[in-house]
């Protein structure tokens, strides 16, 4: 089963989530956490790791080769992204506008234009004690994630069976890189606050959600802070609210120093007792 | 005028809430831009009423006319994101996967490949409610391109700002180290690192700091919540001392910034709280900073 635990924008518990609920199944079934937030990636932070590999994730770019090059410029009359252009007897590609399309360099009358490998970021699999967690992380100055999140999921599909829970700590927002990171999900987490900030957010994402046709519920975290219009809206809406995570200092001085929760609060264990029943009997 | 930009690396240390409390205090010297474009909040404490809406388009998006195609399959066979669909011989694009290329149409050897712009959002300059120029935008669902929506943001908002002399144009830059926090940090002379003193906190400020030194853009940094664990908050210091970013503030932990929240208010709208003193000092203080 694949489980992604998104929410319309970062801050709101989404790690905190993932790291724990992997922990929590790990005690029955077998779980692999991958972390999608290739920007910023924090589940590791959580957990006591081993790293058993590494790999450097790669994408293709043209370069450009001059003996047969005749400066027809083709290239850049074909690339939508202004990514490879001809200043006077010389061919320019700029890297980090490349969307790897293949076109400049499968259109070149010369072959001159041969694609390469160029590094935007590093896979890492790691054994925890219970089970197996995946990081990527984008390289700085690198501004595509979706790349590399595409990579990812790869690598992960490729690893581990249908039997595993795949758990998947996505990007935040609702552009691009989020959609890549559920697309294959069975369900999506959606975590949020119940302040007006993340009030404003998840109905964002709730909308994203519903536009690609995904099951998901909601985690409302930190419930007792704010006002009720999250669960105001869900009533309204009939939003499955699969648990609610109590606003408690104790919680943000465990999280600050990187604990897992589960194990130490009570009502926390409880709470994802309810998301995993939900998820067996609905999902 | 100058650009000062607040941003944090990862969401929820209260970056939002601190810009607008900012813009309040900054008043008429003001002109702010949102470039949280995929999850804005400031406009939930500012009230903006928008003057103006725009679309905005950004990309393009390749269409298949069934009417002229063969059906040949070379579209197929040279998209490399995955964006053609065939189901039962008909050739289809995927909207959501079509990253706009070109190179379909490119090769189609029947022409009936058409590239169309796609609308990716939407932009609005506004009044927010105590009357400052506010520009904003809301990138649509699953949309590319967010860096060139939050360009448009920026540039409508200096435009602003120099046409009604405004000193400060103040940024509630984007989450991340991507395309759109790129293009939030694009010219800027000031940046406002916003953390808090937790695992993660430290984590992301290191990243998006890296990016902020490959600008060479001056940076200073406010410690939120920096009482929830002083041995992280010590961790933070000392790193912004080894790599010379000015400690602004330290922001005690304070449940204040979610009432005023509730209230649709900034902190420093309420009198006398200990965040509206330190707030204010540090305005002064970037203010003095940026001369
Ligand atoms: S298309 Fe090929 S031959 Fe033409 S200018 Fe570009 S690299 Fe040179
Ligand atoms: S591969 Fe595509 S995006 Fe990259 S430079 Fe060539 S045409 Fe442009
Ligand atoms: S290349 Fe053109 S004709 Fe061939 S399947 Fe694609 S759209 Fe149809
Ligand atoms: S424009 Fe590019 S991404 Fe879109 S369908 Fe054509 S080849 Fe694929």
């Amino acid at each position: 089963m694949k489980i992604a635990i998104a929410s319309g924008k970062g801050g709101t518990g989404k790690t905190t989530l993932s790291t724990n609920l992997a922990s929590f199944l790990a005690k029955t079934y077998k779980v692999v956490l991958t972390d999608l937030d290739v920007e910023e990636p924090n589940s590791a932070l959580f957990l006591q790791t081993e790293l058993i590999h590494a790999e450097d994730k790669f994408k293709m770019i043209p370069e450009w080769n001059k003996t047969n090059c005749t400066l027809c410029g083709n290239c850049q009359d074909v690339c939508n992204y202004h990514a490879v252009i001809k200043i006077v007897d010389m061919i320019m590609v700029f890297p980090e506008l490349c969307h790897s399309c293949y076109a400049c360099s499968e259109l070149c009358p010369t072959n001159s234009l041969p694609m390469i490998k160029k590094k935007m970021g590093e896979l890492k699999h790691f054994k925890t004690d219970s089970f197996d967690f995946v990081e990527s992380r984008l390289t700085i100055g690198e501004e595509q994630a979706v790349p590399l999140i595409k990579q990812t999921l790869k690598f992960v599909d490729e690893r581990f069976d249908n039997n595993t829970y795949k758990i998947y700590d996505s990007p935040p927002g609702t552009s691009c890189p989020v959609i890549e990171a559920t697309k294959d999900a069975d369900f999506v987490i959606l975590i949020t606050e119940p302040t007006p900030f993340g009030f404003n957010d998840v109905v964002l994402a709730i909308e994203t959600m519903q536009e690609l046709k995904k099951d998901f519920g909601i985690v409302i975290n930190r419930y007792g802070l704010g006002n009720n219009d999250i669960e105001n809206y869900c009533d309204k809406n009939n939003i499955q609210i699969l648990a609610k995570i109590p606003n408690k200092r104790e919680i943000a001085e465990l999280y600050s120093k990187g604990e897992l929760l589960w194990d130490k609060i009570p009502e926390v264990k409880s709470e994802l007792g309810k998301i995993v029943s939900y998820l067996k009997s609905h999902v | 005028m100058k650009e000062i930009v607040i941003i944090s690396g990862k969401g929820g240390t209260g970056k939002t809430s601190i810009t607008a409390s900012f813009a309040v205090l900054g008043d008429k010297d003001v002109v702010i831009a949102d470039c949280d474009v995929d999850a804005a909040d400031m406009h939930i404490l500012l009230q903006p009423e928008n003057a103006k809406s725009e679309d905005f388009y950004s990309g393009e998006l390749a269409i298949i006319d069934q009417e002229i195609c063969t059906q040949c399959g070379k579209c197929f066979d040279v998209c490399r994101f995955d964006a053609i669909d065939v189901k039962n011989g008909i050739h289809t694009v995927n909207e959501l996967s079509c990253e706009g290329c070109g190179y379909c149409a490119r090769v189609c050897p029947v022409d009936a490949i058409t590239n169309i712009p796609l609308n990716v959002g939407k932009w609005h300059i506004a009044n927010t409610r105590i009357h400052q120029p506010f520009v904003h935008a809301k990138l649509g669902i699953g949309a590319d391109n967010s860096g060139k929506l939050v360009a448009q943001v920026k540039n409508v908002a200096k435009e602003i700002a120099e046409e009604y002399n405004r000193p400060y144009v103040l940024v509630d830059g984007s989450p991340g180290v991507g395309c759109p926090v790129v293009s939030s940090l694009s010219g800027a002379h000031f940046v406002v690192l916003v953390t808090e003193p937790t695992v993660s906190g430290l984590h992301d400020l290191k990243r998006v700091y890296e990016l902020v030194n490959k600008f060479h853009i001056p940076a200073g940094c406010i410690i939120n919540k920096s009482d929830l664990n002083s041995n992280k908050t010590n961790e933070i210091k000392e790193f912004l001392i080894s790599e010379k970013i000015i400690h602004l503030a330290d922001l005690p932990y304070d449940e204040a910034f979610t009432v005023a929240m509730t209230d649709c208010k900034t902190v420093v709208e309420f009198d006398d709280t200990k965040l509206k003193q330190i707030l204010t000092e540090t305005w002064n203080n970037i203010k003095e900073l940026i001369k």
